[in-house]
């Protein structure tokens, strides 16, 4: 195992990575603030990745495409909010996680009836195609740098919106304390509606995003749902912070594992044997991380205060 | 109480006489129907130990299913065959599986534990998909149902059937019996107010750990069941969806009552089954049923009939 392939992994884990933060961080900021576990933030995901496909196509630019994408999954994620979950805020858990399940299987079923069933191919511009060179001696694809720049600067942006801004402060005030913030006056509701359309586009964004590396299909937005579950966990359900240290870990681990885990085996036991064990660990590695920190730490690295 | 009983009586006869009847109508497809609801219906019965009685939302519980599946048609693979191993390896397996997620789970609380359930049942999935030496992500025909010489032999629809309505009964009858029990109480009085029963004396981490395994090792059967029923199996039995349809028939039902997650697996399967012979994107239709459900109807079914217990 070289330097210049591991420094490499590592890159490719930031990116899954930086991908798991602006999904984890909607996610997390919608449960601080609303107390809410939305399971179709998935499913914005997925609306956000076929949009900018369709979008994109229609119109020829990719920019444009991008921009469609993203304010076609604000409002898909506004009217969701508006006409669904609203009346589910003060509903328990159980009553969130079953009615968003319900509409996770329409978005799907919708997608499949609009777009097919089969994968549909999305490519990023052309001005992305290139490779640029690290200092280890190999190339790296230009598109995924461009995802882990992408990634940081919104991660920057957040934490300037959420710590520096009123409209920052507002959402830190409803995480801590819902009835106080309606009391002083603040059309909660509003802040609400806003705050979710904040988390769908950022679903939306990472799914266009991810177009051009995994599949665009129906159902994609589970798979990386759950691994988001498991950043949150991992991280603390609530908090920002959390959401990024989650996510790089679980990015890099996850990455690892599938990269290194079966030839590292392959040197401990029989290389037949580590050809079937290493796939299944790696799958499950971040499983098993979770299950550590959680012995350890049931609130997660960074418990989010207030609630 | 009276018309509890007046009403299971009507079910179970309907039950009873549904197998000569439908094959005298040259249905026997519904025969099928039938039996693959009746042994989802003791997985929602099961889950509804845990959720509905013990306040636990699993978001996971089709694990059991999987890896009661998995028992079978593993010891199968290798030849084994004999049901009463089969089925006491699938319930022994899923109630140690139960054990190890549930120790890690059940230290957590609300949401956590919602997501530590699904995100453990996913590592199981994969486990699925990854073992190809199983069939991985395409399933594994099993050789042979599980074989009880002299007793019954579950290549016969209808015997099978009977055996399916049988162990869903006793499943009924089984948690009724533990959630009235001493142990019941005190799973149920930490459910409504844990800080209570904590001060009275009752320490609920060990009781709902319990539970839990309980409820592990009868969807263990139900799996065991299931992988008798499709001759099949696949980690498809072990996603978060199929998780999704066990948690919905205990909701659709009604939560800790004794008929309810019986009634909602028969509602959200034939449900399904009607949508799903009318368009081929059913899910569609079915998915706002579904939330809909959940805002407006908030009972269950079991509520249209009586007071749930709890």
């Amino acid at each position: 195992m070289s330097f210049a392939l591991l420094f490499e992994q590592l890159l490719n884990g930031l990116q899954f990575g930086v991908m798991l933060f602006l999904m984890a961080a909607g996610l997390t900021l919608v449960f601080g603030i609303m107390n809410f576990i939305n399971l179709a933030h998935g499913s914005l995901y997925m609306v956000g990745a076929y949009l900018a496909v369709a979008a994109t196509q229609w119109t020829g630019s990719y920019l444009l495409g991008v921009f469609l994408g993203l304010a076609g999954t604000l409002v898909v994620g506004m009217i969701v909010e508006v006409v669904a979950l609203r009346t589910l805020y003060d509903r328990d858990h159980l009553d969130q996680v079953l009615a968003t399940f319900g509409l996770i299987l329409f978005f799907n079923e919708l997608v499949a009836i609009v777009w097919g069933r089969a994968a549909l191919f999305a490519s990023g511009p052309a001005w992305l195609q290139g490779h640029i060179d690290l200092f280890t001696g190999s190339r790296y694809p230009l598109y995924r740098a461009a995802i882990i720049l992408i990634g940081l600067i919104t991660a920057i942006i957040l934490w300037y919106v959420v710590t520096r801004t009123r409209l920052g402060m507002l959402i830190r005030a409803g995480a801590s304390n819902r009835t106080m913030v309606a009391a002083l006056g603040i059309n909660i509701r509003l802040l609400y509606t806003v705050v979710f359309g904040f988390g769908a586009v950022l679903a939306g964004l990472a799914g266009l995003m991810a177009g051009p590396i995994y599949n665009v299909q129906p159902g994609m937005g589970e798979l990386i749902l759950i691994q988001v579950f498991v950043v949150i966990v991992i991280g603390g359900i609530g908090s920002i912070r959390g959401a990024l240290v989650g996510a790089i870990i679980v990015g890099v681990v996850d990455t690892l594992g599938r990269a290194f885990l079966k030839p590292l085996l392959g040197t401990l036991i029989s290389p037949p044997a580590a050809e079937s064990a290493g796939p299944a660990l790696a799958s499950m590695s971040i499983y098993l991380l979770m299950a550590v920190v959680l012995a350890f730490r049931p609130q997660g690295l960074f418990p989010a205060r207030g609630g | 109480m009276r018309m509890r009983i007046l009403l299971w009586g009507i079910s179970i006869l309907v039950l009873l006489v549904l197998p000569p009847l439908v094959i005298a109508i040259g249905q026997p497809f519904y025969l099928d129907l039938t039996r693959r609801i009746m042994i989802l219906a003791i997985a929602a019965i099961s889950l509804n130990l845990i959720l509905g009685y013990g306040g636990l939302v699993s978001f996971g519980h089709a694990a059991y299913l999987g890896i009661g599946a998995y028992a079978v048609g593993i010891l199968g693979f290798y030849g084994i065959t004999n049901g009463w191993l089969q089925w006491a390896v699938a319930i022994g397996a899923s109630a140690l599986v139960a054990l190890a997620i549930g120790a890690v789970s059940i230290r957590t609380s609300g949401i956590y534990f919602i997501m530590i359930t699904l995100a453990f049942t996913q590592m199981l999935y994969y486990l699925g998909i990854s073992v190809a030496e199983f069939g991985g992500d395409d399933g594994m025909r099993l050789k042979s149902r599980s074989q009880f010489p002299g007793l019954v032999d579950l290549g016969d629809p209808v015997a099978f059937y009977y055996v399916a309505l049988g162990l869903m009964l006793l499943s009924v009858f089984v948690v009724y019996r533990i959630v009235n029990s001493r142990f019941g109480m005190v799973l149920r009085a930490s459910k409504s107010n844990e800080a209570r029963s904590r001060a009275i004396g009752f320490s609920p981490y060990p009781h709902r750990l319990a539970a839990f395994v309980i409820a592990g090792a009868m969807c263990g059967l139900a799996g065991a069941l299931y992988a008798n029923h499709t001759n099949y199996i696949t980690p498809g039995l072990m996603s978060w969806q199929q998780s999704g349809d066990i948690m919905f028939m205990v909701i659709l039902g009604g939560m800790a009552s004794t008929a309810g997650p019986v009634l909602g697996a028969f509602a959200l399967l034939l449900l399904e089954d009607l949508l799903a012979g009318w368009t081929q994107h059913w899910q569609v239709i079915l998915g706002p049923l579904l939330v809909l459900s959940v805002i407006f109807f908030r009972r269950g079914l079991a509520g249209m009939f009586y007071k749930p217990d709890a």
